[in-house]
C-alpha cells in the first residue's frame, strides 16, 4: 500500500481531467484513476471518445474531434504533473479516513490506496435497449459508437434509435454515409435542442418514425432489422436495416458509490447546492455523475474546476 | 522483426497473412475512431512481449477496404487472429490489456 494520497481523481472526462489540472496546479500531485479501454462510454476520457465533431466547446471556433479534445485534457493534466493510471476502482470506502480506494481484486484485504480526498467523476454511461440478444449483435450490425461503426453502413439503411441531442447528432453524422437514416422515437417531439431538431427536419435523407418503439433486434449472428410497434395503434411492423444505433440516454456510473454516497432515485450523486460536496465531507463530486440536468463536457469542466477548488480548500482547513 | 508492429495494405494482406507461421493479430483500426486509438499502445506492448509467439499487425480499414469487407468487419477496433492463414478468433470492440491476453490466450 502506498502512502496517503492528498487527492484522488476517479474518472477521467473532462470533470476529472479539470479537477486533475487544477489540483495538480495546486501542488496536490493528484492520481487519476482513468478507467479502462473499452468501445462503451464507460472509457477513458469518458463519452467525449466515442464522439466526432464537438460544436459547443468555447475557445474552438471551427469544431474539435472529441478524442483529441480530451487528448488535449489529458496531456494538459500530466504537464502539470498528475499521476494518471488506465485502470478502474473496483472498491471504495469513505467511512473513515483516510479514505480507502481498491483497484483491481476488490476483495483485497488491503486497499491499493489511501487518501485525504477523493473527487469523483465517474460519469455516465450510454443506455442499451435491454433486449434479447443485444450483447451479440453489437459489431454485427448493433453499434454504441457512430464515429467508430458509420463508415461501414455505407449506402445502407440505417435506424437511430432515440430522441435527444445524441440521437440527432449521431442520425446527421450516420447521414454521411447511410442511404438512409430513420429516427426512431418513442414520443411524437423530440427532447433535443431546437438547433439539432431543425438540422434533422432539414436533412433529405432522415426520415422519423414518431411514437415508435423496437420490439425485437431481428437477425441471428447479424442484425437484418427491427420489429417496430407503434405505441398508440399497437401495430407492429418488421423493418429492415443494415446498421442500427442506439441514443436512448444515459445512466450515471455510480454503482461502485451505493452504500457509501447519498444518490437520488435516478442514481445521479447529491451535491450540495452551488459546491461539490457530496453528504461525506472530504469526498467531491463533479460532471455528469452528478449532473442529470446540463450534462454538457463544458458543465462538467466548470464543475471539475469547482471540485478541484473545494477539495484544495477542504484539504487546508483540515491540515490547518 | 519481434516486438515490431506492421502495416497490412489490400495488395500485401494475403502474402503476409499466408506466410507467417507464428499467429497473427489484425488490429482493424481508422484515425477517426477513438477506441482504436486507446488500444494502440497496448497492443505495442502485447507485441513487445509476446516476441516472436504473435505478429501483430494493423490494418487501416480506410485505406484496405476490400479486406475489411472481405472480413465483414462492421465495428471498429475488431481485431481478428489468424493461424495458419485462417480466422481463429475474433474480438470486438477496445478492451484492457488483460482481457486481451484472456482471449487470446489459447492461441499463445
Amino acid at each position: 500500500m502506498s502512502d496517503i494520497r492528498d487527492v484522488i481523481i476517479i474518472g477521467s472526462g473532462p470533470a476529472g481531467l479539470t479537477a486533475a489540472i487544477y489540483t495538480a496546479r495546486a501542488n496536490l500531485a493528484p492520481l487519476v484513476l482513468e478507467g479502462e479501454p473499452s468501445s462503451t462510454s464507460d472509457q477513458p476520457g469518458g463519452q467525449l471518445m466515442l464522439t466526432t465533431d464537438v460544436e459547443n466547446f468555447p475557445g474552438f471556433p471551427d469544431g474539435v474531434m472529441g478524442p483529441e479534445l480530451m487528448q488535449n485534457f489529458r496531456n494538459q493534466a500530466l504537464r502539470f504533473g498528475a499521476e494518471i493510471d488506465t485502470v478502474k476502482a473496483s472498491r471504495v470506502d469513505f467511512s473513515e479516513r483516510p479514505f480507502k480506494v481498491w483497484v483491481g481484486d476488490p476483495d483485497a484485504a488491503e486497499p491499493t490506496h489511501l487518501a485525504h480526498s477523493v473527487i469523483v467523476s465517474t460519469g455516465a454511461q450510454s443506455l442499451m435497449l435491454g433486449l434479447p440478444n443485444e450483447n451479440e449483435l453489437v459489431g454485427h450490425g448493433l453499434s454504441t459508437c457512430a464515429t467508430c461503426d458509420g463508415f461501414f453502413f455505407r449506402d445502407q439503411e440505417i435506424a437511430v434509435v432515440g430522441g435527444g441531442d445524441s440521437a440527432i447528432e449521431e442520425a446527421g453524422f450516420l447521414s454521411r454515409f447511410g442511404s438512409k437514416v430513420t429516427i426512431i422515437h418513442r414520443r411524437d417531439e423530440f427532447r433535443a435542442s431546437k438547433i439539432m431538431q431543425q438540422r434533422a427536419f432539414d436533412n433529405p435523407k432522415i426520415d422519423i418514425m414518431w411514437d415508435t418503439v423496437v420490439e425485437e433486434y431481428l437477425g441471428d449472428g447479424q442484425l437484418s432489422g427491427l420489429r417496430l410497434r407503434n405505441v398508440h395503434t399497437n401495430e407492429v411492423n418488421d423493418v429492415q436495416f443494415g446498421g442500427v444505433f442506439i441514443a436512448i440516454g444515459h445512466k450515471p456510473n455510480t454503482g461502485l458509490f451505493q452504500g457509501h454516497l447519498q444518490m437520488k432515485d435516478n442514481g445521479y450523486l447529491v451535491t450540495q447546492p452551488d459546491s461539490s460536496y457530496t453528504d461525506v465531507p472530504g469526498v467531491f463530486a463533479c460532471g455528469d455523475v452528478q449532473d442529470d440536468v446540463y450534462r454538457q463536457a463544458i458543465t462538467a469542466a466548470g464543475s471539475g474546476c469547482m471540485a478541484a477548488i473545494d477539495a484544495e480548500r477542504w484539504l487546508e482547513e483540515q491540515h490547518g | 522483426m519481434a516486438g515490431a508492429i506492421s502495416t497490412l495494405s489490400d495488395s500485401t494482406f494475403d502474402e503476409e497473412i499466408g506466410s507467417s507461421s507464428a499467429p497473427v493479430l489484425v488490429d482493424f483500426w481508422a484515425e477517426w475512431c477513438g477506441p482504436c486509438k486507446m488500444i494502440a499502445p497496448i497492443l505495442e506492448e502485447i507485441a513487445e512481449e509476446q516476441g516472436e509467439a504473435l505478429k501483430i499487425a494493423k490494418l487501416n480499414v480506410d485505406e484496405a477496404q476490400d479486406i475489411a469487407r472481405r472480413f465483414e468487419v462492421m465495428s471498429i477496433p475488431t481485431m481478428i487472429l489468424f493461424k495458419d492463414g485462417e480466422e481463429a478468433k475474433r474480438i470486438i470492440g477496445a478492451k484492457p490489456k488483460q482481457a486481451l491476453l484472456d482471449d487470446l490466450a489459447d492461441y499463445l
